[in-house]
């Protein structure tokens, strides 16, 4: 019933890709969801209130930086969760232009007000460790610049979403907007490496591993590991409140044609 | 130089921020299923 009431607003809208159709159907995945997200909000709490405890109160203070380096355990975590969500907004648009997938469109419009909100955090962090660490709230450094500039995608991903009459049009026009400004994540990432930024190097890379010590490492995982974990609570309700809205617009609509 | 304003300043921005987007988006989603559950119970 889900899938046929969803169907004239978001259904399927063309013919490839069928398991991704079927994957993607609003129906099938908010009866896969609603089930999870009691879980996931649970273990979401439970790794950011130990992430952030653990750095506030117990990890030990830097040699170097004193306890101003304790502000990494939320700001490094928004840092790289504001890039991810960035990159999954980039891959929703890409299936929405290139397979039409009915849920793309929903999850990319629920992913921006979040992602920006992880921005937010980050440059403020930030900020507010620059000025005792470098005498400055702001310097126009490569990594600072292009993380305000993903800031700046994120709100006009979000406003172009609501630019248009036709949310059609709005929902193509931000999605080539994501896509285009993906080029800014490879730039966030390297830029400490191309230019000779005040910002200081990765601390922590896949391919390099760790240069910090495990009693400051653990925590910072953990804090991540719960941000991420936030993130996805975040979207994944959302996207189940995006989809009821329109079940009910849909419903209230079919009565109000059976009434008329 | 006190560096307390500047931690707690950058740990109670995340907490408010975490807070404040929980706490919407959990309205939000009872709303969203208070209103689907009660379109649907109608005739």
């Amino acid at each position: 019933m889900t899938e046929n009431i969803l169907a004239p607003e978001i259904g399927p809208r063309g013919a490839t890709g069928t398991w991704l159709h079927r994957y993607a159907n609003p129906g099938r995945f908010l009866r896969l969801a609603q089930p999870a997200l009691p879980w996931l909000a649970a273990f979401s709490i439970i790794l950011t209130v130990t992430g952030i405890v653990w750095g506030y109160f117990f990890a030990p203070a830097d040699w170097e930086q004193g306890n101003a380096a304790r502000i990494m355990y939320v700001h490094v975590p928004a840092a790289w969760v504001s890039m991810a969500g960035y990159a999954a907004l980039a891959v929703c648009s890409f299936f929405s232009i290139v397979w039409r997938h009915p849920l793309a469109d929903l999850a990319a419009e629920e992913i921006g007000p979040v992602g920006a909100g992880f921005t937010f955090v980050c440059l403020i962090s930030g900020a507010l460790w620059g000025k005792p660490m470098w005498g400055a709230y702001w310097v126009w450094d490569a990594r600072l610049t292009s993380v305000l500039v993903l800031f700046f995608l994120y709100l006009g991903h979000i406003a172009l979403i609501r630019a248009f009459d036709n949310r059609e049009h709005g929902y193509r026009a931000a999605a080539i907007l994501a896509l285009v400004g993906a080029v800014n994540l490879p730039i966030i990432v390297f830029s400490v490496q191309w230019w000779n930024t005040l910002h200081q190097g990765n601390t922590i890379s896949i391919t390099g591993g760790s240069k910090i010590y495990v009693t400051m490492l653990y925590p910072l995982l953990i804090a991540s590991v719960g941000f991420y974990m936030c993130f996805i609570t975040l979207v994944t309700a959302r996207l189940c409140s995006a989809i009821m809205e329109r079940k009910t617009r849909a419903l209230l609509l079919a009565a109000a044609e059976r009434g008329a | 130089m006190n560096l307390t304003p500047f931690i707690d300043g950058s740990y109670g921005t995340t907490v408010l921020f975490l807070v404040g987007i929980f706490a919407l988006t959990y309205l939000r989603y009872r709303s969203a299923t208070k209103r689907l559950a009660a379109v649907e119970k109608r005739p």
